[in-house]
């Protein structure tokens, strides 16, 4: 196969792991949002733990991003 | 014209004065220019929030004061008190990495943080930090840390090598999470000002361009809530590995 053809698609197969760090964001935000509407006054201190998952989880998809963009562009 | 709608272009480092010192390439470039820019509105926003001290804070004062209160308790809360010996170190970081990135986000600007090299230098600082503090105050106990309690004897072995291997994954993932969210952030940008640039040159498909640059303004806003962000979870996480090397041992 044409190194740069199989470069493209690697960098294609990498961005799908985007989708599955966006579930795990996704269920983060979700779970969170449900115990906030079960006990409202508890959700304001918590919030904050909240984001700190989701950077997490987020970061995990970004390396994923930067796979593809490795693929790209440098190699 | 290709090469002007790079991407990439952006994160090229220039030097702005040549300077060679013992074989080392030691130029001042625009990389070192925006580092300087960096310290000195870190430092702006602290001397001049704080000059007059006021009851009633003015807006400057209210920031400079917001931003100390949020980083002591975020520190306090994540590394009790003792932790609170780092808090000039951690102020510093989460100042650092903040206007890093805000700054970044005006255009023409270089983002110092979309640089893997700045953010590994960060994050091997902090780790290094961990280590050193944890062996100096704790000896040979400090190795308590990768030991959980309550584990059966057959399962230690495993439970240790994880255990390493998480530790050793933590500067990685601590550097590239900051590096990876600045340069996937910048690239989106510039792909979608190439966009813009690109329908504006199709003739008849110029009628549609204002929407590559409603996506920039909103992903300019989003870029803007990932800065903020990520300096947040720099630090924090820098909170939660000292409190690791102050009291090691799960």
């Amino acid at each position: 196969m044409d190194p740069a053809a199989a470069k493209f698609i690697g960098a294609g197969l990498a961005a799908i792991g985007m989708g599955a760090a966006a579930i795990g964001v996704g269920l983060i935000f979700g779970n969170f949002l449900s115990g906030a509407l079960r006990n409202p006054t508890a959700s304001d201190a918590q919030f904050g733990r909240a984001f700190i998952g989701a950077a997490l989880a987020e970061g995990l998809g970004i390396f994923a991003f930067l796979v593809a963009i490795l693929l790209l562009f440098v190699l | 014209m290709a090469e002007a709608m790079d991407p990439i272009h952006q994160f090229n480092i220039e030097p702005i004065v040549k300077l060679h010192l013992f074989g080392l390439d030691a130029s001042f470039t625009n990389a070192s220019l925006f580092m300087l820019v960096i310290v000195l509105a870190a430092c702006a926003l602290m001397l001049f929030g704080t000059s007059k001290r006021s009851i009633v804070p003015s807006r400057l004062q209210s920031a400079a004061e917001m931003a100390y209160e949020f980083v002591a308790n975020t520190v306090r809360m994540s590394a009790g008190n003792e932790g609170m010996k780092f808090f000039p170190f951690v102020f510093s970081l989460f100042l650092f990495v903040l206007f890093a990135n805000l700054i970044g986000l005006i255009p023409y600007t270089f983002t110092v943080t979309s640089q893997i090299i700045v953010t590994f230098a960060f994050a091997a600082l902090v780790i290094g930090l961990v280590i050193a503090y944890g062996v100096i105050r704790h000896g040979a106990h400090f190795l308590g840390l990768f030991v959980p309690s309550g584990v059966s004897i057959w399962l230690l072995p495993f439970i240790v090598l994880i255990e390493v291997i998480s530790f050793i994954s933590r500067p990685i993932s601590l550097s590239v999470r900051l590096f990876a969210n600045m340069l996937a952030g910048h690239i989106t940008l510039k792909v979608m000002g190439g966009f813009v640039a690109a329908l504006l040159g199709a003739g008849a498909y110029a009628i549609i361009a204002p929407l590559p640059l409603a996506a920039i303004v909103a992903l300019t806003a989003f870029e803007l809530l990932v800065a903020v962000l990520q300096a947040y979870v720099f630090a924090i996480l820098t909170c939660v590995y000292l409190n690791d090397a102050i009291h090691p041992g799960h």
